[in-house]
Formats: structure tokens, sequence, C-alpha cells
């Protein structure tokens, strides 16, 4: 198991040093010119020759791609070319609304989508099934800003132009300060994301739940007496969850790059909304800093999935010993 | 004698998107304390429904009639109450011990969970408890093995653990489906001898299902033949095998190769099973039998017999014997110095990611003669069939050589390679999954044709349908899909693909072993007699040695990658010289004693019997022989 | 060497003499049998002819698609005005006809949803039986690009091509294109690699068939299931794709109507809380369609795989 460890670390790190390359080359070939977007419209050819060379954008593509991987591995990211700031303080501080908002939602998403996904495959065809399977395609076509915006208007506007406040409109209040709030604030966000990925999870829990529930084990712990919810949770779930633990552990990983759409439509300032300033922007480093951010919140889920998935598999397990 | 289990006129309806199945129809039987019951039957006959259906384990199945266990209705029962009755009083043990055991449980886990799920037990006592049932099954280093995982043990010993499983809590009634069908014939027989001991040594009874007719011979005290989800024959073991009073017995007995003469052609059960959708009115064996009467489209009585057997029947002599069907002489006579095939210290070895090669085929030498049969017979896994696709010249040898009429099938060029492809054929085990499910009859059998370029268009089509006539199938299904066939019939479609080119030599893989009894016989006679007719060579690869030997004129044994016997059938059957050909004869079905019996017909009682003296009103005496 | 069938249903169609029919039109049947199927076939043709109309509706209502009405379309405060006579479904920020907008978007929408799906499904399909039928070093690397493509954080390297290469309708296709063909291309090589090992494709060879035709006449026909019902299932994936980079300024470039553009102008401060038809008419359009094609590759799965019905649904 080691062995796969390992060579599943080396294809994470193969994944990012291609990521890096990307992110490196397109900005590399990208037309637009960093020193006009520091330097603004008016500024004359020597400072920006002047900026060009501080950067080391005069310098061959190779040697250019070699002193940003050197100071990545510093943990250096630059300056922001828009506010100056370090790019890695101005990312960090945006960790922690995404994460908020990643594992907050999560916990709705498992707790609606599973509990449905395994109520429809106990009753196959019954009305709760296809209450069930309404819900779930309903929530995999609702686009997430369309759900966003519904959310927005009929739970805060429409309450608040009637004089009640239920959700406050925007923004996040950070978990230490109070996590009162930071729950309030952070709720309808939730829910938006929780209902369309619950869906996906609803979907994937019934049809693995279906596939199990067909198989012979499941008679058999039938035939030995074990009562039905152990025989659904016990037996029949413990099959079931390996692709949900990789369906999840890809989820996350995607998401903690940035939930860009929710964090757009409800104002928080994420990694995500970072990322669509910094492209409107042509904020170079930072859109490099958060793609590479992002590689590296995917690589390592996808290293968490392995590790679980050969640890839920007792054949993967014992194969090691 | 207490009755333990009465089954009383059970019947069994599935309702599916075609319509619904009527599995079991008014089938009555019941089980005495402490006896070893055996139903039988072929696929189809509703025999596995009904025993799961009595434990409430077939999803969506309506059921009327009544099952009395210990004064106790179990079709009436709330679910929580037969929940407490499952495991603890009746339990079960099903036919593939490696998809019925959890995967991602230890064996000793699941043990002590249907130990915990009846009684209030400590962990520990529950897992002394289940070490000492895992050694009672004979399963080495029980408390050792007590963590392992079902994929660590072979699927011998994981059928022990089901048996352990199952007697965990002293049940007074098992429930065994198939429980050998998935095992090599030697493990087969550990198994019954271990179900038998244990029933003695926990005093349980057991209820055996069985598609095979040896298998029950050897353990039933009594035995329920089952067809068409209906009840044939009902009584002592010896008496309905010895000497069957139903005609559809009779006919599974005729068409067993263990019990025919070697040589002697089977004689077949014709035509197929009826439909469970619209079972026929009056006997459901009356399109397929011999005895069939005009009288027989009226529910048939049931007739009792003073050995106690009892049959659901018309007929009120013994069944009559068809003649077995004449076969042509055959066209080429095998001789000792004519080989076709002459393989040569063959070895095959898989490379593996660590340590050293699997080896798979270990020196092996031997030859095919032309005009004969020769049977190919080892357990799962001994290599036989790799051999055979080493013979066809589809995987490369390791060592050693393959010549095929005398030219090596090694390192051939394309037209070499596509002119073998034509001489030597294969048919294959599945017959569901050796056709394509999406490509219509006639393409698959004109495969050959047009892959050879050799005959296209109406030519083809023609050809196509001589094949069809060949094997017995309507030439008019020529556009239908394979699964508009039944098993048998897609043998046969496999069959006629094969002989599309005039090939010499025949490789067939288990070419029975998916079918039923009374469809296997079907499929060897055709063998049989194409192999006269057109002057074929067989390379007949079994895990049966009742069926090779039926077959063959040479058998080879093989075991673990080597050829460990090789002589004529007669040989290997009556004088095997090897350890490991004792315990596989040891192991095939035994032959039934078919000495003629005495048995009377007794009167009709009551209202079930009430046509039954329509002919006869006395006693009648029915000699009973073959 | 199963004696028993596994289910009761399969053992009922084993015993049940099956009558002659053909396989397509068994499935139309089952197809038409289900009424969320109709449903969804007969939106997604209406949208389909919504969309073909965009010019005639521009005609009748006397209003293009990026004319501005700044006179009757907003109000005094340069609010955009609701559903009313002369503006069906209402205007947005600029006076624009939300309904003539909505019929010219549909085009992009079904335009990208479609064509990106059937170039991703035709690389898919190419990239995922040569991987499973080749195997070895080939299918090594065939797999290992498609792990590579799926973890990468795709909506972030979306934007970041898009602002880098500037948006366009072709750029959006093309990125949809490359992040949507690994999901058909894994179906398609996990099955190739179970069928080549069944026993008929083994047939085919020992008759001397070459790769090629087993490959096009044993292996794709049975590959048919999956690729039609991904790539139905494919084509609301792509539009809300495109609809959300749209939406992010990242998509179709304005005034060039798109519903993900039109969502963009309703969120653009907040509009939609005083103009709600901005967000409900271009929103309620987009979930229609891409709800209509889900049902529809929902329907088609079942209807073309009867085992997984059985399982399932009408257990």
């Amino acid at each position: 198991m080691t062995r796969f460890i390992l060579s599943r670390i080396a294809f994470g790190v193969l994944v990012l040093f291609l990521l890096s390359v990307f992110v490196f080359m397109l900005f590399y070939v990208s037309p637009s010119d960093p020193a006009r977007i520091i330097a603004g419209d008016k500024a004359t050819e020597e400072l920006m020759a002047q900026i060009r060379s501080n950067l080391g954008l005069d310098r061959p593509m190779t040697e250019q791609y070699a002193t940003f991987v050197g100071n990545l591995l510093q943990g250096d990211l630059g300056y922001s070319y828009r506010s100056s700031m370090p790019v890695s303080e101005l990312v960090v501080s945006r960790i922690p609304v995404t994460m908020s908002l990643v594992f907050g939602g999560m916990v709705f998403w498992l707790a609606i989508g599973i509990p449905i996904g395994i109520a429809s495959a106990r009753h196959p065809g019954s009305a709760r099934d296809r209450f069930g399977q309404g819900f779930a395609i309903v929530g995999i076509s609702f686009p997430t800003f369309v759900l966003g915006m519904l959310a927005l208007y009929l739970l805060y506007f429409v309450p608040t132009k009637l004089g009640f406040t239920l959700f406050p409109p925007s923004g996040y209040v950070p978990f230490e300060q109070s996590p009162l709030e930071w729950a309030w604030h952070l709720l309808l966000p939730w829910l938006t994301l929780a209902l369309v990925v619950a869906a996906v999870y609803a979907r994937l829990t019934r049809g693995q739940m279906l596939e199990v529930l067909g198989q012979d084990y499941i008679r058999t712990a039938r035939a030995k007496g074990v009562d039905e919810r152990r025989v659904t949770y016990v037996h029949a779930f413990r099959s079931a969850m390996p692709p949900l633990v990789t369906q999840l552990g890809i989820d996350i990983g995607l998401m903690l790059g940035g939930v860009i759409v929710i964090e757009q439509v409800f104002g928080l300032l994420g990694v995500g909304s970072l990322a669509v300033t910094a492209v409107a922007m042509q904020d170079r480093p930072v859109v490099i800093a958060i793609v590479l951010l992002g590689g590296v919140f995917v690589v390592i889920s996808n290293l968490v999935v392995d590790t679980t998935y050969a640890l839920l598999d007792s054949r993967v397990r014992t194969a090691a010993r | 004698m207490t009755i333990l289990l009465d089954v009383r006129d059970l019947a069994v309806d599935i309702p599916t998107e075609d319509g619904t199945v009527h599995a079991v129809q008014h089938v009555s039987f019941s089980v005495n304390e402490g006896e070893f019951f055996g139903v039988v039957g072929e696929s189809g006959s509703g025999k596995s429904v009904m025993v799961q259906s009595i434990m409430g384990l077939v999803p969506g199945a309506r059921t009327s009639g009544s099952v009395l266990f210990r004064d106790r209705d179990l079709l009436s029962l709330a679910p929580e109450q037969l929940r407490s009755v499952r495991g603890r009083e009746i339990s079960m043990i099903f036919q593939d011990p490696l998809s019925s055991l959890h995967p991602q449980y230890t064996v000793g886990w699941q043990i002590v969970e249907q130990i915990q799920a009846h009684e209030r037990v400590s962990a520990k006592a529950a897992k002394a408890r289940a070490v000492d049932l895992l050694d009672r099954v004979r399963i080495p280093d029980a408390a050792a093995r007590f963590d392992a995982y079902p994929h660590q043990f072979s699927g011998g010993m994981r059928q022990r653990v089901m048996i352990a499983m199952g007697l965990s809590l002293g049940p007074a009634l098992i429930i065994a489906d198939e429980p050998t069908t998935a095992l090599d014939s030697t493990v087969q027989a550990q198994i019954l001898d271990l179900l038998g001991e244990m029933r003695s040594e926990f005093g349980t009874t057991v209820l055996m299902i069985s598609h095979d007719l040896g298998v029950l011979s050897r353990v039933a005290d009594r035995v329920m033949v089952m067809y068409g989800g209906r009840r044939m024959e009902l009584g002592a073991a010896d008496a309905v095998l010895c000497g069957p009073a139903h005609p559809y017995t009779a006919g599974l007995l005729r068409s067993s190769s263990f019990n025919r003469e070697p040589g002697t052609p089977l004689v077949p059960i014709g035509g197929r099973p009826p439909s469970l959708l619209a079972p026929p009115e009056g006997c459901a064996f009356r399109d397929r039998c011999p005895d069939a009467m005009s009288i027989c489209t009226t529910k048939p009585p049931v007739r009792h017999y003073d050995d106690g057997t009892e049959v659901a029947c018309w007929l009120e002599s013994t069944p009559v014997e068809p003649e077995p069907p004449v076969l042509p002489p055959p066209s080429l006579i095998a001789t000792g110095d004519d080989a076709i095939v002459t393989v040569d210290a063959l070895r095959l070895a898989f490379p593996q990611r660590r340590g050293e090669p699997r080896v798979v085929l270990d020196d092996v030498s031997l030859e095919v003669r032309r005009g004969e049969t020769l049977g190919l017979v080892g357990e799962s896994g001994c290599g036989k069939t790799t051999l055979a696709r080493a013979i066809a010249g589809l995987v490369a040898p390791t060592a050693g050589t393959v010549e095929f009429d005398g030219a090596p099938t090694a390192n051939l060029d394309r037209a070499q390679w596509r002119d073998l492809r034509r001489r030597v054929q294969l048919v294959f085990q599945d017959p569901f999954g050796s056709l394509n499910p999406r490509r219509r009859v006639g393409s698959i059998i004109g495969d050959p044709f047009r892959i050879h370029r050799l005959a296209s268009g109406a030519e083809r089509r023609a050809k196509v349908q001589d094949l069809m006539e060949l094997v017995g199938l309507n030439p008019e299904h020529y556009n239908r899909f394979p699964s508009q066939f039944s098993g048998g019939q897609r043998q046969r479609i496999g069959i006629a693909r094969a002989l599309a080119l005039n090939p010499e030599l025949v490789i067939l893989d288990e070419p029975v072993s998916a079918l039923d009894v009374s469809i296997q016989a079907q499929v060897l006679n055709l063998l049989d007699e194409l192999q006269r007719r057109l002057g074929l060579t067989y390379l007949f690869i079994s895990h049966d040695l009742a069926v090779v030997r039926h077959v063959c004129d040479r058998i080879a044994v093989m075991e673990g990658g080597r050829i460990v016997e090789l002589g004529t059938a007669d040989q290997v059957w009556n004088d095997p010289q090897q350890p490991f050909t004792r315990r596989l004869l040891a192991a095939a079905a035994p032959e039934i004693p078919r000495e003629p019996r005495e048995r009377r017909l007794l009167p009709p009682t009551g209202s079930a019997g009430a046509h039954a003296d329509r002919h006869h009103a006395e006693q009648l005496a029915v000699e009973v022989a073959s | 060497m199963s004696i028993l069938p596994k289910t009761p249903a399969a053992a009922a169609s084993a015993s049940t003499e099956v009558q002659a029919r053909g396989s397509g039109r068994l499935t139309l049947t089952r197809l038409l049998r289900d009424p969320a199927s109709i449903a969804s076939l007969i939106a997604i043709l209406l949208i389909i002819a919504f969309a073909l109309c965009a010019p005639l509706i521009a005609a009748w209502t006397g209003h293009g698609p990026t004319e501005q009405f700044r006179e009757t379309g907003l109000t005094p405060e340069g609010i955009p005005v609701g559903p009313n006579p002369e503006f069906l479904l209402g205007t947005d920020q600029l006076g624009r006809d939300v309904l003539v907008r909505l019929a010219y978007g549909a085009q992009v929408s079904l335009l990208v949803g479609v064509l990106a799906s059937i170039v991703a499904s035709v690389i898919g399909i190419a990239i995922g039986t040569i991987s499973g039928f080749s195997g070895g070093i080939v299918d090594t690397v065939l797999s290992r690009t498609m792990d590579l493509v799926m973890s990468v954080p795709f909506l972030l390297c979306a934007i970041a091509l898009v602002s880098v290469l500037g948006p366009s309708l072709s750029l959006s296709i093309a990125v949809i294109v490359f992040f949507s063909w690994t999901g058909l291309a894994r179906v398609i090589r996990g099955q190739v690699l179970a069928l080549r090992h069944r026993e008929f494709v083994e047939a085919a060879r020992s008759l001397g068939a070459s790769r090629t035709s087993i490959m096009f006449r044993d292996i794709l026909p049975n590959l048919v299931v999956p690729i039609i019902v991904y790539t139905t299932l494919m084509i609301p994936a792509a539009i809300v794709f495109e609809a959300t980079l749209s939406f992010l300024g990242l998509g179709i470039v304005p005034p060039t109507p798109s519903w993900g553009n039109m969502l963009a102008d309703a969120a653009n401060g907040s509009l939609y809380l005083v103009a709600w038809w901005m967000v409900v008419v271009p929103g309620g359009a987009l979930l229609a369609l891409t709800l209509a094609f889900n049902l529809l590759g929902d329907g088609l799965r079942d209807a073309l795989d009867p085992a997984a019905v059985s399982k399932g649904k009408r257990a």
C-alpha cells in the first residue's frame, strides 16, 4: 500500500508541475502587458521597461520559469500588480471564507443527499422514491447562480421588503468573532450549495445502494435474521460508500480552489471571487497563485481519497500485509 | 416421525415488467424432523424462489397457501417475528459462498453478527462460539482465521464458513440452496459429507435444493421433483431415482450422462420448459412428455403408491422409454498414427509483477488423433482452458511446441494465421457470453464467411440458413437477436458458427456445463451426430467426469498445469492410476442402481385424487422397471 | 457456472418465449410509455423552435436583440420595465426586449451545448476505445492523461484561459470540450476493458477477425447505450458550463445575448431585486432546458437498458 500511496504522490507532483507550466505559459504568451497594467495608461516607455526589468520579464522564458518555480518553492508568490500586497497574504486571507463555505455546505449536502438516496433505494418505485428522484433531477438541472439569485430574492429581499429580516444580504463574519453570526451569514450560501450538490449525492447513493441491495450477501444478511435497519446501514451502505468517498474528495478538492459562482452571487470574499476579480484586472500573479492553490487542494484531496479508498476495501488493505 | 415444515398449497407470484411470473404453483410437501429432504429441478422450476419466499427473501413476491413451521405459519408472520425465525430456527446456505459473504467484513465478524442478532451474549462469548464453530466445520487454525476476510479463503473453505454460520444458533432446519454447485467436484463431495455430519451432530433437518440428480441421490432421504413451478413427484430418494413414476423424472434420468452407458446416445427430453408467465392448463410437462394423453390437458391427480411415492400424473403405468436416436455411422475412424495435433513439452508461464512467474502449463505433451474425441478433465484453475487456447494457437507458449497437421502454430505469418483460424474452431462454455448480444443471429453465424471473405449477400444467407438447419435451429429465426433464444439454442448457434468453415478440429470448452440436464443431452447428441456426419475431431474440455466419460474416446486428466493421466475412457474410468483421478472419480456422481421395483398404486383418498379411480377402481400393481 | 438465474425476473425472461421484436422499436415503445420522457422531448423541440424563430420574433415585435428602447423600455428613473403588452417579458437595464434576447440566447445555449457535447463525446469515444483496446503503454499514457485533466481545477483554469485569450464563442466551446471528454472516455474505457474479455470477442478472434473488425463489429455496437445516454446527459452540463462562463463575463461577449450574460446583467448591482423578470425569465428557460435534457437522458437510459429498470425504477 505504501507503494500505491507513493505512486499517487508522484502523480500529484506531476499534476502540479504541469499545472504550473500551463499557467506560466498562458501568461507568457498573453498579449497583454503587465507593465502597462501596473504603470497605467499614461506611463512612459522607460518606466515600463524599468518595470519589465524589475519583474524579470525581459529575460528568456526558461529562466523566467526557473525563477518562478524557485520563488514558488520558497513560498514567494510575488506581489499583486494591483494592490501591491504579497500574493500569498492576499490569497491566504480569503481561504477561511471558502473553507467555511465548503465544509459547512458539505455537512448540509451529505445530510440531505445521502438519506434521500438511501430512502429511494430501499423502496424503488414508491412515492418516496419518485419524490427523491424528482428532487435529484431538479437539483442537478438547477444552475447554481440561478438558484442563488432566487434564494436571495425570495428569502432575503421579499421578506426584508415586507418588514422582517430572515437573512442578512451578504458578507462574511469570521467564526472567531461570532459563531452565530458566522453561521447566520453563511446559511443561505450553504443551502444553495447543498441543494445543488445534494442532488448529485442522492442519485449516486441511490444507484450504489440499489446495486448493493441486489447482492447475494444482502440476502445472506436477511437470512441471518439481521434487522432491516442494520442490513441497510451496516451491510449495504458500507459497500456503497467507496464511490461516495471518491465523489466527496473530488468535490471538496475542486471547491476549495474557489466556489466561484456562489461567492459571486452572495458577495462572499473568498478565493473564488478573488480569482474573478484578479482575472478581470489582469492581475497575473494572483491568478497564477489561485490556480496553483486549486491544484494543490485537488491533489491533496485525491491523495486522501485514495488512501481512504484503500482503507475501506478489505481486499486492498489485506493485499498489503 | 414429526413434521417440522409443512408446506400446503404454496403459490408464489412475482410481478415483473413482462407480466406476472407464476414461479410456484400450488406446491405442497412436508419435511420430517431429522431427515435430509431434497428438491430437484431444472432452471425455471421455481425451486429456489419457493424456499426463498418461505423465508420472505423474495422482494415483491405475492404468496398464498401456508407454510407451517412449529405451529406457526411463516407466510403470515409479522416481519419482526419472521426475522427472529430466520437465522435462529431456520438458516440458509446459498450457492455462491464468495458473493454470499460480505466482502468487507471478516468471517468472524459475520458469524458473531448472526449470534448477536438473536441472543444477548458478550462479544467475547460470541467470538468463542464462532471460533468453536469454525473449528467444527474443520477450518484449520480457526482462531487465526476468525479475522480473515472471505476473499482470503478458497471456495470450499468459504462454504464451510457459510455452514458454520448457518449452524451457529443450532437451527432446527437448514435450507441449502445449491450449496455445492459453484464448487469443484472433489470439494463438492467434501461439503456434502460435512453437511451430512453436521446433520447427525447437531440433529438438524436439511432441506437441500439442487439441479443435480447425482448430488441429491448421494445424500437425500426423500426427494421432490419440480418442473415448471409445480411438484411432479415426491418420494423416498431411492424409489424416485431408481424407479421414477413420473415421465419427467424418467426423462431427466435418461438424459443424465452419469446414468447411461458410455457410447450409447442419451435420450433427451425434446422441447423447452413452459413459460411461467402463462403456465399451461393441465400438466406442465404435457408438451414434452412421451406418454402424453388427451386427458393431460386437465389438471393431473396426485397418485399415491404404497412405497410412499406421490406422483402428479394421469399415467398409471410405468413411463415408456423412448428409443434412443439412431446415429449415422462415423465417417472417420480414429487411428493411433494419425495425429492432427501434437503438443510437445508445452510450458506456459505468465510473468507476475513481483516474484516468480505463474506457471499455468507445465511440460504438457499430448496428441489429438484425427476423428477422435479427446476429453480434457480437471478442476477450475488446472490450466485446461489455457491448454485449449494454446492448441488453437490463440496464446503463445513460453516453451515447447504445438503442431497442427504437422506444422507449428507459433510465429505464423498472416496467411498461415488465417488458415489456422479456418481449420480450428472453438465452442465456448457460456452461451450467453459467447454471442454478441447486439448482433443478429444471421450475422453471428455468417461471421466466418465475412471474415474470410468467402461468401456474401444472398449466398452467405443461404449458407447460414443451411447451418441453422444442420444444428436444429429454425432458419426463419435468421434475424433474431441472441437474447431471443434459450440457452440450449444459443449453444447451437455457437456450434453452427464453429462449423461454418468446415473445420478439422473443434475445441469444445465446457460446451454443456451451463445448460440444464435435459438440454445438455440434446446438445451432446447433436455434437455426436455432427462428428459422425462431418468427420470432425473434438477436443472436449469439461470439469464433469461423467459427461467426459460419456462422449470421449480418450481422456486426459489435468491437475496443476500438468497432465497426470492419459488413457482410453475405459482405462481411466475403470482403472485409474493416479490418486487425483481416483479422487475425481469418487466425487463424480455414483451410478444409480436401476433394478425394477414392485410398487402398488393406492386408491385415491380425499378430493385430491378424485379422478384417479376413473379407469381402475381396484388397486393396481405397477411394475416399475427400466 | 451459474445454473440458477440470479433474479426472479431473469428466471421469468429465461423461461419466456420472446417474440421477435426489433430493439429499436422496443426502445421507442418504452420511451413513449414514459410521460416524463415525452414531456422533455416536447420541451426540447419547443425550445429549438423558439431559437430558430428568433429572427421572426424580432421582426414580429419590431425589437432587435441589441436594440435599446430608452424611452419605452425604461422608467424615468432608468429602471427596466416589467412584462407589458409592448415588452411581453419586460426589458433589461438598457431597455432591451428580454423576449427577443431570450430567443437569440437560446441559439447560443443550444449551439454550445449540443456542439460541445458532440465534439467532447467523439473525443471521449476515440480516446476511451483506443485506451481500453490497446492496453499496455498506450493505455497507461492515455488514462494518466485522463486523470490529469480530471485533477485540474477546471473552472479556475477556464477563467484563467479565457481571461488571457479573450472571451469568444469558439473558445467557450473549446474550453467546455477540453474539460468534458474525460468522463465519457473513462466510461468507454471501462466498458471496452470489460468487453475485451467477453467470450464473444475471443470467439471473433478465434475466427480470425482483425482488430479493426473486432473493434467496429463486436465492441462498438455494445457501447451505443452508454454513448447515447452519456452524450445526452453531457448537453445540459455543457449548457450550464457556458451559462456560467457568460455569467462570469467570460463567455459570449456582450451585447450578443446569451442566457448566461442576461443573468449576469440581472445580477449586476443586484438589479434583479427590483426587476425579477430579468432573473426569472432566462433562469427559468435555462432550468427548463437542462431539466428536459436530464429527464430525456434518464428516460433513454431506462428505455435502452431495461435491466436497470427492472432493478430500479419499476421493480
